[in-house]
């Protein structure tokens, strides 16, 4: 392995590991459609640092503090539901990006920035990451049990004298610096295969949220691995094979985890019989 | 505790206090003038129709909501049950994990579980029935025994007031012996204990009944709330009177396609 892949390696499981982590919550919190919004809609900072030649990683910061504010706007708006405004704003910012970056005196960058490239990650990119494996780790053990009981039940961990709307914003500002931090390796369009896929490919395979985290980490850092690994042999686009790997991660795991809930006899089943609700614990359709 | 306006003598004599209470979710009012009290160790069931204000009421009292106009008291932060269709299923925890999040009602939520924490939830998972079912995932529990894993919830956290939105609705009997048994033992232990519920006839076993219709129609013991006038001033057309003698003999019509409707109430 090259000194380049080796960083690159090193690069996608410390990112990896934050991000499974962390992607566990956003999907449990239902924010899959708000990491989406505010990845895509930090492009204007990113290719705005590219030009004024500053790291990526504070014009990602500083793209996804504007992005996060407009949607929060846009998503105001009564007379539309929130999706639909978000919509529009993510769209004009990634419009934005795109024709500040086809500007004739731009550098020649808007597709690394579009679809990230992990062999090109610097030390700086390295400490980044390093950090928020760490920051990342540290907030979520210390948030786990809030965390578990507001996922779980918000009314209900209101009642036990928690925040529900404090433990979102601060999911949110990890999900932000998740964003911020992995869009150098696999750009502002694939990097939220590496938030969302992990969670979903565990999905209905282990018992308990610590061990789901735990797993999610995982399986984005070997897909991570297994990405730059199979870029190598096969001469593709770093960034665009991991994401590759990682949705094929996802799509085999939400297959076995409905095999696995069919095999069950019917009374495991959640809820014995069939009720109004679908049945919830199966795989994500 | 919240909000600093009780009174006194109110605190000593009264667990749960509303006065001049209304409560909504901006725009108008979806409650308004509550007041009531309710001494420690008082069981009272709270009768309404579909969006009549009886969740509204508890949000209000678990400060959740702030009050309109009036004030509320209630000793101690109360635990509250919500009906269980309102949790996740497909999260994953266990029986245990549920009844060990009480536990956070108790501070320190930064740090793992104690080991008396571990021992007090697997106690109120004993006392509800499902010390067996401790490590089922809580979506494969039935919706008796999730009921039953949510009360062990409100036992762990020990609070002084409990709130329970219609416990009984759509739970098997055996669930059903266990949680009616449930609330004489808390009243014993002089807790009070806030019961919302479709069902009239069961509002008769309660120490006191609250009428509840986007107003308060009547509070009082249930021999002198539960006749004909009152049962139709709250419920309207939902009400079937089986037998308008006294005491009254009436079932209600349950709309459940509207219960998850704009009021979430």
């Amino acid at each position: 392995m090259s000194g380049i892949e080796l960083r690159a390696v090193l690069e996608l499981v410390l990112v990896g590991g934050a991000c499974g982590a962390i992607g566990f919550w956003v999907v449990s919190e239902r924010l899959t459609y708000a990491a989406e919004s505010l990845s895509h809609g930090l492009l204007p900072g990113l290719v705005l640092a590219a030009l004024a030649g500053a790291p990526l990683v504070l014009g990602a910061a500083a793209g996804a503090v504007v992005a996060a504010g407009l949607i929060a706007l846009a998503a105001r708006d009564a007379r539309l539901d929130a999706d639909a405004g978000t919509a529009v704003a993510v769209t004009g910012l990634v419009g934005a990006g795109a024709l500040l970056a086809l500007a004739p005196d731009a550098p020649q960058r808007l597709e690394e920035l579009l679809f990230g490239d992990p062999l090109a990650v610097g030390d700086g990119d390295l400490v980044a990451a390093a950090l928020l494996l760490l920051a990342g780790g540290v907030a979520l053990a210390a948030l786990h049990r809030p965390l578990i009981a507001s996922s779980f039940d918000a009314a209900g961990a209101a009642a036990l004298g928690l925040r529900p709307t404090l433990l979102r914003l601060a999911l949110l500002i990890l999900l932000a610096a998740a964003v911020a931090v992995a869009v150098q390796g696999l750009g502002a369009l694939l990097v939220l295969a590496v938030l969302i896929a992990p969670p979903v490919a565990v999905r209905g395979h282990v018992a308990g949220a610590a061990a789901a985290m735990l797993a999610a980490a995982t399986v984005a850092a070997l897909s991570g691995v297994a990405g730059i690994e199979l870029s190598a042999l096969t001469g593709t686009a770093a960034g665009a094979t991991v994401a590759l790997v990682l949705c094929a991660a996802a799509a085999v795991g939400a297959l076995a985890a409905t095999r696995r809930a069919r095999r069950r006899p019917v009374a495991q089943r959640p809820g014995g019989r069939p009720r109004s609700r679908p049945r919830a614990p199966a795989a994500p359709s | 505790m919240r909000p600093a306006g009780a009174r006194k003598d109110d605190v000593t004599e009264q667990a749960v206090l509303a006065a001049g209470l209304s409560a909504g979710y901006g725009g108008r009012p979806v409650l308004s003038g509550i007041s009531f009290g309710v001494a420690a160790g008082r069981t009272v069931c709270v009768l309404g129709p579909n969006g009549g204000g009886k969740t509204t009421l508890f949000r209000a009292l678990t400060g959740e909501l702030e009050a309109l106009t009036g004030r509320v008291h209630v000793d101690g932060q109360p635990a509250y049950v919500a009906q269980t269709e309102r949790t996740r299923l497909d999260f994953p925890v266990s029986a245990l994990d549920v009844a060990l999040m009480g536990s956070l009602a108790h501070g320190r939520w930064w740090l793992p579980p104690r080991r008396s924490q571990r021992d007090a939830a697997a106690r109120a998972l004993d006392r509800v029935g499902l010390g067996e079912h401790s490590g089922v995932p809580f979506g494969e529990l039935s919706g008796g025994q999730r009921q039953r894993a949510l009360l062990a919830r409100a036992l762990v956290q020990d609070a002084l007031v409990l709130l329970l939105d219609e416990p009984l609705s759509g739970v098997d009997p055996a669930s059903a012996r266990v949680i009616d048994a449930l609330f004489g033992e808390l009243r014993a232990e002089g807790k009070s204990v806030f019961v919302s519920s479709h069902d009239v006839e069961s509002a008769r076993r309660f120490d006191l009944v609250l009428c509840l219709n986007g107003t308060q129609v009547a509070f009082g013991a249930p021999g002198e709330v539960l006749d004909r006038a009152t049962l139709e001033a709250t419920y309207g057309r939902e009400l079937i009177v089986l037998d308008s003698g006294a005491p009254a003999s009436a079932v209600t019509i349950q709309h459940h396609a509207h219960e998850h409707g704009a009021h979430g109430s």
